[in-house]
């Protein structure tokens, strides 16, 4: 249980004289679901975009699945999938189509991708809609759907950018619902969230405040070291002495 | 409010200016046209490639040779064979071939003694570009004729441009299209984008009245084109030499007129338009497309069919030319274009009136 | 295979679930081969011409006659007043003056008359120029002809011409060629950067990102729709060409096609190039614009590239189009062959495989 699928020393990420995220280090592992919290413009998408080969470390290195975040950008890109912050799914294109596209993109036959796509679209009842384009959905529906396909080619990490980010709490739920079943089969999850109650339903939890991560540990033991009531507690505290403003 | 406004113009200002870009590009686009069209195009037709075909090179056909390698319509590109004719001509190496009959001295001779003889000279033209080949049948003609008598009998002035410059015919061309592109195009695409985005509803629930919203978008694009307006004058005088001798005053002020009509159009555009994408193809489309083809731009007005000039007649563009080519080149003043300032006039009323009122009926 | 199947069949489902595009890409080819050969006449017809007749001999008679009986000229008035006829002049009503001085028609007969003058409007300057050589050569017929009842030899029989390859001299044949390069340009140098800045501002180019789709793969993915589609667009051309204007292409059409489908792979690929460097819709249009704007004055598609100076010409070695305009005319009007064209062809392969390259190493997956 305890084997490492995402490892980081000391990455560090500059926008011209603008250090975005400073010299983080932290592992996780297999089949965790591994909390990334901050506030808005604590550097965490950017840090997330490194770890998915979207973006390269101005120093420090890392490994992800097994390969170099710097020279293995392409191979990890096998081994994961990711769900970006803005719903990114062609919206002129159906459910099915778009599942058709990104399996296929990843290398599934044909009749692999219709047997996946059946399972993941009848465990989340859309089977029946398969055929409505993306675009009329509800936000709440794009989001469980773009899960779905994030998780289509069966990845070893799955990198979940504020996934609920404007849904309802009931979908909310379902939605977490959703993370855990993948967990346990294995998949490692790594999310950001701004929901401190989702914080609490984490592995483990890091927190970064103005790029560096200041706290990781499981969340009862976070609340134990800052004493705190609850996860949003244990936030503020930390947040309190941010120097960043809010973008 | 007068504060709100302002602040309003400084955010679409910067929002333009931070896209250095898009900036550069509408900046140069008319240096680049002024220059290319002073400069590099012509409609003229000179250089034209000619090679000769002589079964025997006597001195009569070495003086006619001479004569056409010394001309400047002409690059003499050499002797060939008579089977070489067609290969040259396909090829493009030459567009006109000269065939002289096998004894053209004897014959030309007795031409000039006033025997009666069978034509001397053939001439073999590619006449896919017609342009060309005409210019070359009467430019051979008078080479090769030796028609200098004859045109010592005519005394031909070219009136306001002397030297025959084309760009002093687009350069009012350019005005009328590039002023659409920058106000028009720009506004409307801007507007569009700012709907898609969201942040025209952010915009529209502030305090400040919508119309206000739209005029504070539009001031950054009109200073662009009042720019444009000044590069483009400065660069017709001091680099093409347009005389502009009916004064400025009246070019400024017609010039305006029709930087409001482009403005309105790009307001109305964006009422039409949702996207971006249907912003831009609109502008191209029902914009672009008549300036280019039906404002005498490139295609003189009196060529087109009956129908199409009938069209041209709604067409902004057309009216703006046609005055600015009155009064750029042929020096007349303003007052001898009122017939053109009313036009354009009365469109730009109708014009924003119509696209104030669908902007206004849009946000209720 | 399979990711490059998927991803041409989603390019095709977004083009036919466009509002526009699918209607795009069949009327516009078709309105601009029906109207534009129509519009585009640069040819001078329909000159305007004035007379000023101080003489009022049966030579002036003579000349105004046949003025009136040329195709190419119009006699709009004949008056006495030289200022009337330049007030015509300047409202644009007549675009040629001639004046015929006093006791000409007698002069000619004797020795040397005066001077006919000959005021052309030359503001725009095509117009100007052959609106005068057409006067002056009606006119000098004219006088040879008035001259030549007295000589047997009619000079002007002397040289016979023939207008090879489009013997009626139909400016249209010239132009339809044109057209379809335009077309490509347009659809085929516009669509391809629209549709990746679009996905870029929606935001699922992201989602592409974060696959291991390699980069080729994607390039070519987004080109081979427009291939088909500008293979397409001109297929419909040439119908239209044959249907209304009945212009067939002399050369070979395979030729057509081939040089067609390099020149597509040229301009779409720097279409791409462009969009991997612009970030929003507008800012990839003003730059398509800027190039395609220069591309479409310089390359011979209006002007024939002869006529520039010489510094020009050099640029244009630069311009892709130049090549192909050169092919297509040749080939539609005057069947020349493959091997006389090698070298542009060859020209055109290099600039799309320069293009083609840049447009996927440009392409960056990870910043």
């Amino acid at each position: 249980m305890n084997e490492t699928v995402i490892s980081v020393r000391n990455l560090t990420k500059c926008f011209g004289s603008f250090t975005a995220v400073n010299g983080i280090s932290f592992d996780v592992h297999k089949g965790e679901i591994f909390g990334f919290l901050g506030a808005n413009g604590a550097g965490k998408t950017t840090a997330m975009r490194m770890l998915c080969g979207l973006s390269y470390p101005t120093r420090g290195s890392g490994t992800v699945a097994g390969f170099d975040i710097t020279r293995e950008g392409e191979q990890i890109k096998r081994h994961i999938g990711y769900m970006s912050q803005r719903f990114s799914l062609y919206n002129d294109l159906t459910i099915w189509e778009n599942m058709q596209l990104f399996a296929g993109i990843y290398g599934l036959t044909k009749k692999d991708t219709d047997e996946r796509a059946k399972v993941l679209l009848e465990r989340l009842d859309f089977f029946s809609e398969r055929n409505t384009l993306v675009g009329s959905l509800p936000l709440g529906w794009k989001q469980k759907l773009a899960f779905a396909i994030a998780t289509i080619h069966r990845p070893d990490v799955v990198f979940l950018d504020e996934p609920t980010g404007g849904v309802d709490p009931m979908t909310r739920r379902q939605f977490w619902e959703l993370i855990y079943e993948a967990a346990e089969s294995g998949t490692t999850i790594f999310v950001t969230t701004h929901y401190m109650d989702e914080a609490e339903y984490c592995s483990r939890v890091s927190i970064m405040v103005d790029g560096e991560v200041r706290a990781l540990d499981t969340p009862t033991r976070l609340k134990e070291q800052f004493a705190a009531e609850s996860m949003d507690e244990v936030f503020r505290t930390l947040a309190r002495g941010a120097k960043r403003e809010e973008q | 409010m007068k504060h709100n406004f302002l602040s309003f113009v400084k955010k679409e200002s910067l929002h333009i200016l931070r896209d250095k870009r898009t900036m550069l590009v509408v900046m140069l686009i008319p240096v680049v046209l002024m220059v290319l069209f002073g400069f590099a195009i012509s409609t003229e037709v000179n250089n034209i490639n000619v090679a000769v075909v002589a079964p025997e090179r006597t001195d009569g056909v070495k003086e006619a040779v001479d004569r056409l390698a010394n001309n400047s319509n002409f690059t003499f590109k050499g002797y060939i064979g008579q089977e070489r004719i067609d290969e040259c001509l396909r090829t493009g190496k030459a567009t006109a071939v000269v065939v002289f009959a096998a004894d053209y001295d004897r014959l030309a001779m007795q031409a000039t003694e006033g025997v009666p003889v069978k034509p001397i000279i053939q001439v073999i033209l590619d006449a896919s570009n017609v342009n060309m080949a005409t210019s070359a049948t009467a430019y051979l003609q008078s080479i090769l004729l030796g028609a200098k008598a004859q045109q010592a009998m005519f005394e031909t002035r070219m009136l306001f441009n002397p030297q025959m410059k084309s760009a002093y015919n687009f350069v009012p061309g350019i005005m009328g299209f590039i002023f659409i592109l920058v106000c028009a195009m720009m506004t409307s695409v801007s507007i569009v984008r700012e709907k898609e985005s969201g942040t025209m509803e952010v915009l529209l629930v502030s305090p400040v009245r919508p119309v206000k919203i739209i005029f504070a978008k539009m001031i950054p694009y009109f200073t662009i084109s009042c720019v444009v307006l000044v590069t483009i004058l400065l660069l017709a005088r001091y680099l093409l030499g347009v005389p502009m001798s009916g004064g400025v005053s009246g070019i400024f002020a017609l010039s305006l007129v029709y930087l409001a009509l482009s403005l309105s159009l790009g307001l109305l555009v964006s009422t039409i338009a949702g996207t971006q994408m249907a912003a831009l193809l609109i502008s191209a489309m029902v914009m672009m497309m008549p300036i280019l083809m039906l404002s005498g731009l490139l295609f003189p007005i009196e060529n087109l069919p009956k129908f199409f000039q009938v069209i041209s007649n709604i067409v902004p563009a057309r009216w703006y030319i046609d005055a600015m080519r009155k009064m750029m080149i042929q020096g007349l003043p303003i007052a001898a274009v009122w017939k053109e300032c009313a036009i354009l006039l009365g469109m730009t009323v109708s014009l924003l009136a119509v696209s104030l009122k669908k902007f206004n009926d849009k946000l209720e | 295979m399979r990711a490059f199947k998927v991803l041409i069949q989603k390019e095709f489902l977004q083009i036919r679930r466009n509002a526009f595009l699918p209607r795009l890409i069949i009327a516009f080819p078709i309105m601009i081969m029906l109207i534009m050969p129509l519009i585009m006449t640069m040819d001078v017809r329909n000159v305007n011409v004035t007379v000023v007749d101080l003489d009022r001999s049966t030579t002036s008679h003579r000349i105004i006659s046949h003025i009136e009986a040329s195709d190419l000229l119009t006699l709009v008035s004949s008056t006495a007043e030289y200022g009337l006829a330049l007030q015509a002049l300047e409202e644009g009503r007549t675009d040629v003056i001639v004046q015929i001085p006093a006791h000409f028609g007698r002069d000619l007969a004797v020795s040397t008359p005066k001077k006919i003058s000959i005021n052309a409007n030359a503001v725009n300057a095509t117009k100007g120029g052959i609106g005068m050589q057409y006067v002056v050569q009606t006119i000098a017929r004219t006088l040879a002809e008035v001259r030549g009842e007295e000589s047997p030899v009619n000079i002007q029989e002397l040289i016979t011409t023939e207008n090879r390859y489009n013997p009626t001299l139909n400016y249209r044949h010239y132009m339809i060629p044109a057209l379809m390069i335009i077309l490509f340009i347009l659809i085929c140098g516009f669509l391809p950067a629209l549709s990746i800045v679009g996905e870029k501002e929606s935001g699922s180019i992201e989602q592409i990102n974060v696959t291991p789709l390699s980069r080729f793969t994607f390039t070519l993915a987004k080109l081979v729709p427009y291939w088909i589609i500008g293979l397409f667009v001109l297929t419909i051309a040439m119908i239209v060409a044959w249907l209304v204007y009945g212009l067939v292409p002399v050369g070979s059409i395979g030729l057509i096609y081939l040089s067609s489908m390099l020149f597509i792979l040229v301009i779409s690929g720097f279409s791409l190039t462009v969009a991997n460097f612009s970030d929003t819709m507008q800012q990839a249009m003003f730059v398509m614009f800027f190039f395609i704007m220069i591309f479409m004055l310089m390359s011979g598609l209006l002007t024939p590239v002869d006529s520039m100076p010489r510094w020009a010409q050099y640029i244009t070695y630069f311009l892709p189009p130049r090549y192909f305009v050169e092919i297509l005319r040749s080939v539609y009007l005057k069947g020349t062959t493959l091997v006389e064209m090698w070298h542009n062809l060859a020209a055109l392969g290099g600039f799309a495989l320069l293009f083609n390259t840049l447009a996927t190493i440009t392409y960056r997956k990870q910043v």
